[in-house]
């Protein structure tokens, strides 16, 4: 372990447990009420002043995972074009919503289960993954129309429904896998 | 009350979607913290690591050759010769217990699940900043204190031997993730 004179290291029978001073006391500092400033806010508002760029962002993203479909279908599954495929997918599970298109991170996460769950993604029939891609790129693209949040939000739960239906049979026989596809998710819903 | 220097704080930022690390950068700036280095794989940011000496690690998970799950996991090294204290926050589209568990066995300190929001990032920063967790070292494990039940009377095989002295109350990883959905 590193020598640092300021660790206190207590020692059990099966563990150490080290503590030392905080070594961030130093950007720590108190005020009173009125000194208080809005950190969130600043940041909440400095994000705002981003948005006006969020719909190129996830144009670029849906994209890109449509790049990704476009080469599985050109050459196969194989352990790059997989990632490829999840990472995109991924990507825009995290990011959608906060670039406003909480639908299409929906439909981007029932996709990534697939990827991360199929026994076989060569079984997988290929119209659920085209579908997941299709319903991103529409509800992208799609967005500025009066009706797209409720038929988005719609679309989204149609797939993810259809998808752990698939997901659930395929892996009947792998428990270690039921149990993660249908463990409550902690992401958030649309 | 607190409130925290920001432009005292240096961060190491690894990313690699570069639309996230322009709104990691923007709010941490926003926050008032000026020095914000940013990496886009877990190897560079080994590297920045070592070099830069940050105060606070912000990685994701999954990005190409060298995760963020390994960046954890390097850095979490009792031996090396660089800070193996440094607080790690994984932001991460994983938000399933199982991935908070794995994160958590990394020695991750904080897990933000996302979609990102300025209040989660915030609080998660005032967590490591105000209240550090002291550090455990076992056969197996290398990391901040991931004891959250408060119970004494757990006798099962993962129990650690010692006094009543380590049970520490801490809100777990897992409800902090929910706390920001």
């Amino acid at each position: 372990m590193a020598k640092d004179k300021t660790l206190q290291v207590t020692a059990f029978a099966d563990h150490h447990v080290i503590t030392q001073p905080n070594p961030l006391r130093k950007v720590l500092r108190r005020v009173t009420e009125k000194d208080l400033d809005d950190p969130v806010g600043r940041a909440e508002k400095a994000l705002a002043g981003l948005s006006g760029e969020f719909r190129n962002w996830m144009e670029t993203e849906a994209d890109r995972l449509s790049a990704a479909h476009a080469a599985i279908l050109k050459d196969g599954f194989s352990d790059a074009t997989r990632q490829e495929l999840f990472r995109a997918a991924h990507d825009i599970k995290g990011d959608a919503a906060t670039f406003g298109f909480p639908s299409a991170g929906a439909a981007a996460e029932s996709l990534c289960r697939i990827i991360e769950h199929a026994p076989d993604l060569d079984q997988v029939p290929s119209d659920l993954i085209t579908h997941h891609i299709n319903a991103i790129q529409a509800i992208v693209r799609e967005r500025t129309k009066l009706d797209t949040a409720s038929v988005a939000s719609a679309l989204s739960r149609k797939l993810r429904g259809v998808a752990d239906e698939y997901l659930a049979h395929a892996n009947r026989d792998r428990p270690e896998h039921l149990e993660a596809i249908l463990a409550p998710s902690i992401a958030p819903g649309d | 009350m607190f409130r925290i220097d920001f432009n005292k704080l240096r961060f190491l930022v690894c990313d690699d979607n570069p639309h996230m690390r322009r709104i990691l950068r923007t709010l941490l700036h926003s926050f008032g913290a000026r020095e914000v280095y940013e990496s886009e794989d877990g190897a560079t940011a080994l590297e920045m690591y070592s070099h830069y000496v940050p105060d606070i690690v912000i990685t994701d998970w999954s990005m190409p050759i060298f995760d963020g799950l390994e960046l954890a996991q390097m850095i979490r090294q009792p031996e090396s010769k660089g800070n193996p204290y440094a607080p790690i926050i994984m932001l991460t589209g994983h938000s399933e217990k199982r991935r908070v568990t794995v994160a958590r066995d990394a020695g991750v300190t904080e897990f933000l699940a996302k979609p990102i929001s300025a209040k989660g990032l915030y609080q998660r920063i005032l967590n490591v900043v105000a209240n550090p967790r002291p550090f455990i070292k076992t056969k197996t494990y290398f990391g901040p204190d991931r004891r959250r039940n408060t119970g004494t009377t757990y006798i099962g095989p993962e129990r650690r031997v010692g006094g009543e002295m380590e049970v520490m109350q801490q809100p777990s990883l897992l409800d902090k993730a929910r706390a920001t959905i």
